[in-house]
């Protein structure tokens, strides 16, 4: 049984189909990155599994550990063990890097799919492990005060509290400067020790690195799933050059 | 129970510290109805309270140079289900004084209660007042709150009022300040109201900027459910050159409820700077979903949502 199954699945916004087909498997502790150029569907594919408004599949199921999410509300995704950290996270007015951090607190002892149990973290212990001094920043409010990069690195300290067995991590290194990115690096390693599935999107070859397989789309088509190698090969010589929107034939795909 | 140890009671259900009453060190007045039920003064603080036949008439004085050091705490309120309270107050901060004042109106079984305050608030200069006052009118929405100030701030000060309805109903809220503000002084007027029902929120406030490098902002959020209404009419005018000041309106709006803002800006000189923002919607959805990611159900992740709009 897969950590998470993506089967088949195909995305429709108005006439446009987003996701084509799209099957993906993710296992405990694996790095699965999602490559692609933009607007291939990554992100798409992220609010999918995560189960958002306005991202029902028109085809294709969702499976986690053996059971069938793809009709599930978010939250309870979470419950199961799944989360998403978006690209932009939202920013809360009057909600303190407190506050936000100890809704991820709630829930009971967890056990990562392969059985280890995942050690408990205080606020205090997250914020310094995504690099942010808890002293300044627990009273700082979640909103337009936060830059970017302290918004993001906040996120990964909630869902390093949280604990989940699988997260989405849609393009953690974006807008991040190099130092912090180390440390993002460092988290993605953890996940993976901890034996949390983690499917990385991202644009990053540091990122690739973490990563242990790797699935490239390109205009909501699978065009090439394999090693991280691979898929980067693959990317620098068919998507870079291709000077077109044209969407890759069936044929194509491997 | 008497009357005092019930209006303490309610007190601390809304959110007070009852212990403040006890401390030699804090000044307060209790006000039930019409009626003064306790008064504490502190040295530079003189307080000169009757009851008329209106209702109730004090006149708070911070005395030149006095520092206030622990917030002076007010309780109005009204028990019964239905009531009058009238309320005729002047502060006075004199120059150079500082003053917190933390109160607190609770109205916990209000079927018919109305609250009526006039406020005239005079600081001086290089003078300090802050007023935090919060508001607990039950489950019921029989209350009407009638507040009106007129407020004048001198130089170099600084006065933050803060009027706080956070939970249970609004009932009638109907808010109406007036404020003049000196050179190089600071006005902050901030409101944030819950309401539901069919509670029916009017805030109307209008800030002067009349002295060179005064600043100002007025800034209110609420958040409305069910057939609520609210209408916000928010008005800074600069007078004074480098005066700045900014009209800030959130709300977020559920079910059937509707909300108007309808923010003025008014610049009569050309180094003074005034900008407003306003934003009225739903429940926003990316930070809806972020928190059910989390694993908060849609009604914990908007009840967090929107205490956190009322909070901030
Ligand atoms: N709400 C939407 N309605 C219509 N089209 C959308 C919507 N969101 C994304 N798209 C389109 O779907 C495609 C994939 O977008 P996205 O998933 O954001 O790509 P990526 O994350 O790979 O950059 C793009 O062509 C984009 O324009
Ligand atoms: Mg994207």
């Amino acid at each position: 049984m897969n950590l998470l199954e993506v089967r088949n699945l195909t995305l429709k916004k108005g006439e446009n189909e987003i996701l084509k087909k799209v099957n993906l498997i993710l296992e405990p502790g694996e790095v699965h990155a999602v490559i692609g150029p933009n607007g291939a569907g990554k992100s798409s594919l992220a609010y999918t599994i995560m189960g958002l408004e306005g991202y029902s599949p028109k085809e294709g199921k969702i499976f986690f550990e053996g059971e069938d999410i793809t009709n599930l509300p978010i939250n309870e995704r979470a419950k199961r063990g799944l989360t998403l950290a978006w690209q932009e996270p939202a920013r809360f007015e009057g909600i303190t890097v407190e506050q936000y951090l100890k809704i991820s607190t709630n829930g009971s002892k967890q056990y990562s799919s392969s059985g280890i149990e995942l050690p408990r973290l205080t606020p205090e212990e997250a914020l310094l492990k995504v690099a942010l001094n808890p002293e300044k920043y627990l009273k700082r409010k979640v909103d337009k005060g936060l830059s970017g990069g302290e918004r993001k690195r906040v996120e990964l300290a909630s869902i390093l509290l949280m604990r989940p067995k699988a997260v989405i991590l849609d393009e953690p290194d974006s807008g991040i400067d190099t130092v912090a990115i180390e440390k993002i690096f460092e988290i993605i390693e953890e996940f993976k020790r901890l034996g949390i599935g983690v499917l990385l999107i991202t644009h990053s070859h540091k990122m690739l690195e973490a990563a242990d397989c790797a699935t490239l789309l390109c205009s909501g088509f699978v065009v090439k799933t394999g090693s991280p190698e691979e898929a980067a090969e693959y990317y620098n010589v068919r998507c870079l050059p291709c000077p077109s929107e044209v969407y890759p034939q069936e044929e194509e795909k491997i | 129970m008497n009357d005092f140890e019930k209006m303490v009671e309610a007190y601390e259900s809304s959110g007070g510290q009852p212990e403040a009453f006890k401390d030699s060190d804090v000044a307060h007045l209790v006000v039930a109805e019409n009626r003064v039920l306790g008064a504490h003064l502190v040295p530079g603080l003189n307080m000169d309270v009757e009851e008329t036949e209106k209702g109730i008439r004090a006149l708070l004085v911070v005395e030149e140079g006095a520092k206030i050091k622990k917030p002076v705490h007010l309780c109005f309120g009204v028990l019964p289900e239905e009531g009058i309270q009238r309320i005729e107050m002047r502060v006075e901060v004199k120059d150079g004084g500082s003053v917190s004042v933390t109160a607190h109106c609770v109205f916990p079984n209000a079927v018919k209660v109305k609250h009526l305050m006039d406020a005239e608030i005079v600081v001086g200069n290089n003078a300090r007042y802050e007023y935090r006052e919060t508001h607990f009118h039950g489950n019921f929405g029989g209350v009407e709150v009638i507040p009106r100030a007129k407020i004048v701030l001198g130089e170099n000060s600084a006065l933050k009022s803060f009027f706080g309805l956070p939970k249970g109903r609004a009932g009638v809220v109907d808010i109406d300040y007036d404020a003049e503000v000196g050179a190089n002084s600071v006005m902050e007027l901030l409101a944030r109201v819950n309401g539901y029902g069919n509670d029916r929120i009017k805030i109307r406030e209008a800030g002067c900027l009349k002295g060179d490098g005064s600043r100002g902002l007025l800034e209110s959020k609420i958040a409305l459910k069910d057939e609520a209404r609210a209408e916000v009419f928010n008005e800074i005018v600069a007078l004074g050159a480098k005066a700045w000041g900014h009209v800030d309106c959130t709300e977020i709006i559920r079910d059937r409820a509707f909300a108007k803002a309808v923010p003025v800006v008014d610049v009569r000189h050309p180094e003074a700077r005034v900008t407003h923002e306003a934003a009225i919607g739903g429940v926003n959805k990316t930070q809806l979903e972020t928190l059910m990611a989390r694993g908060l159900s849609e009604e914990e992740a908007t009840e967090m949502i929107v205490q956190g709009l009322l909070q901030g």
